[in-house]
């Protein structure tokens, strides 16, 4: 296949940056996405350029590091999966690709596509967690958990922090990503416990940090890779509300 | 305390009770509005006189105007935030799927604003006196204004675009107040846009009737 690629690089946080363009004529349809970066990249070695910078660890879909805004979609064009994930075969001869880091103002430009997402971090240390030591794995049947409430809170903790929600939305609003990390503690007795605190710690961190509002237009939910819910949003709501 | 109060949930909180207050307003309104449809003009105007008589709807009426200010400026101020949240944009336009109507709420909220400073002026700050008019007989002004071709665009148009902002208005609250449910959400979806295609259409009724049926 043959491609136009439109990449944003920036040498650095403080660099303007700009789109490069660069034409592939060797890409095979059953090469991942990341994969066709990597032939880019070996291309722009050999020919003595500096390659463009790009965050991934897993390759699997659960690391949560390959973010990258393409053609208009957080994670490229197909719902449900990561960059990583993405197949070349999604595209079609002659295409033209942009290529973009998240746009957020918590989340800066390290270099090309590879932003700092710390804000995530701080979120997450202001109260994603249980403090007390809970030990091993306690028996199944000490505490009985609802399975309904279970898969809630299991779906809620399949969160990757890509910050595809972020991305995706036209404010710039982390709500789904806190929301996750509320409900996947709030629905379970065990993180019953500090939801108050951690509701206050969560929300307001999220506010510091500089993200946008929730407007519900959806986008996060149709952009998550993991399909967390909007429906998590609302418990983050109700979580918020009971802790005043 | 501040952070509790202009927390972006708590701000949200305020906009979506403002809001929803205003939703059961409107219904009042349009009652009172088809009653121009009648040949006479006294049981408009009667209606009028008590709306702007009556002590306890005089008390709504301060609550009401509240809660327009309080929409207004909370809107602005998360509408500021949400850009200040993205200084730099993407260059290619996103195509994420998202409810239409949910893209532009800040703008069909300012042409809303901007009928409503137009109907202020035409109705409401009249009562007042703060413009020359008759606070006795808006069956007449509003059937004066009515045969105007230019203000049935303006007040067809502005109409519209209220249906458009009530439709995501109506259901997002329901969302805000942390009513999100299986079954009953998509119902609220169903309301949402039976409220936002037949309150604008009632009031759209009363001004094309007017216009070129009478």
């Amino acid at each position: 296949m043959k491609l136009t690629l439109k990449i944003w690089r920036q040498k650095n946080p403080k660099a303007k940056g700009n789109f490069e363009t660069y034409k592939m004529d060797d890409v095979s349809p059953k090469m991942a996405f990341l994969e066709m970066l990597d032939s880019l990249n070996k291309k722009l070695v050999e020919e003595d350029k500096d390659p463009v910078a790009f965050d991934h660890d897993c390759r699997e879909g659960i690391c949560g590091s390959c973010g990258m805004y393409i053609n208009g979609h957080p994670h490229g064009p197909v719902p449900a999966i990561t960059t990583c994930h993405l197949s070349m075969r999604y595209f079609k001869e002659g295409d033209t690709i942009w290529v973009e880091p998240w746009r957020a103002k918590p989340f800066p430009v390290i270099k090309d596509l590879i932003v700092d997402r710390n804000a995530f971090d701080k979120i997450q240390i202001a109260g994603g967690f249980i403090s007390i030591n809970a030990g091993a794995a306690p028996e199944a049947n000490s505490i009985l958990v609802q399975k309904n409430k279970s898969d809630d809170a299991f779906d809620a903790a399949i969160c990757i922090a890509c910050g595809a929600c972020v991305a995706a939305c036209k404010n710039a609003s982390a709500m789904l990503f806190v929301s996750a990390k509320i409900s996947q503690f709030a629905l379970l007795p065990q993180g019953r416990v500090e939801a108050v605190d951690r509701a206050r710690a969560m929300v307001e961190k999220m506010d510091e940090v500089g993200f946008g509002n929730c407007s519900n237009t959806g986008a996060c939910e149709a952009e998550c890779p993991k399909e967390i819910k909007l429906v998590n949003i609302a418990r983050l709501f109700r979580e918020y509300y009971k802790a005043y | 305390m501040n952070k509790v109060l202009f927390s972006s949930i708590t701000k949200k909180l305020v906009m979506a009770l403002a809001g929803l207050f205003l939703l059961t307003f409107l219904p009042v309104h349009l009652i009172i509005n088809l009653m121009l449809l009648k040949s006479e003009p006294e049981p408009f105007n009667k209606a009028a006189h008590f709306m702007a008589t009556f002590p306890l709807i005089k008390i709504m009426e301060v609550v009401l105007i509240s809660a327009i200010l309080i929409h207004i400026s909370w809107g602005l101020l998360l509408q500021i935030q949400n850009w200040l949240a993205r200084p730099i944009g993407y260059v290619s336009a996103n195509k994420s799927e998202t409810s239409f109507f949910s893209r532009f709420m800040i703008w069909t909220g300012a042409t809303v604003l901007i009928f409503l400073v137009l109907h202020f002026f035409n109705f409401f700050f009249i009562k007042l006196g703060f413009v020359p008019g008759n606070p006795e007989d808006f069956y007449s002004a509003a059937h004066y204004l009515f045969k105007i071709p230019a203000y049935n665009y303006i007040y067809l148009t502005c109409f519209t675009l209220l249906g458009f902002h009530l439709y995501h208005a109506f259901y997002s609250a329901f969302q805000t107040l942390g009513l999100n449910h299986r079954i009953w959400s998509p119902i609220v979806k169903v309301i949402a846009l039976i409220y936002a295609v037949l309150l604008p259409a009632g009031f759209a009724f009363i001004s094309v009737s007017l216009w070129l049926l009478r």
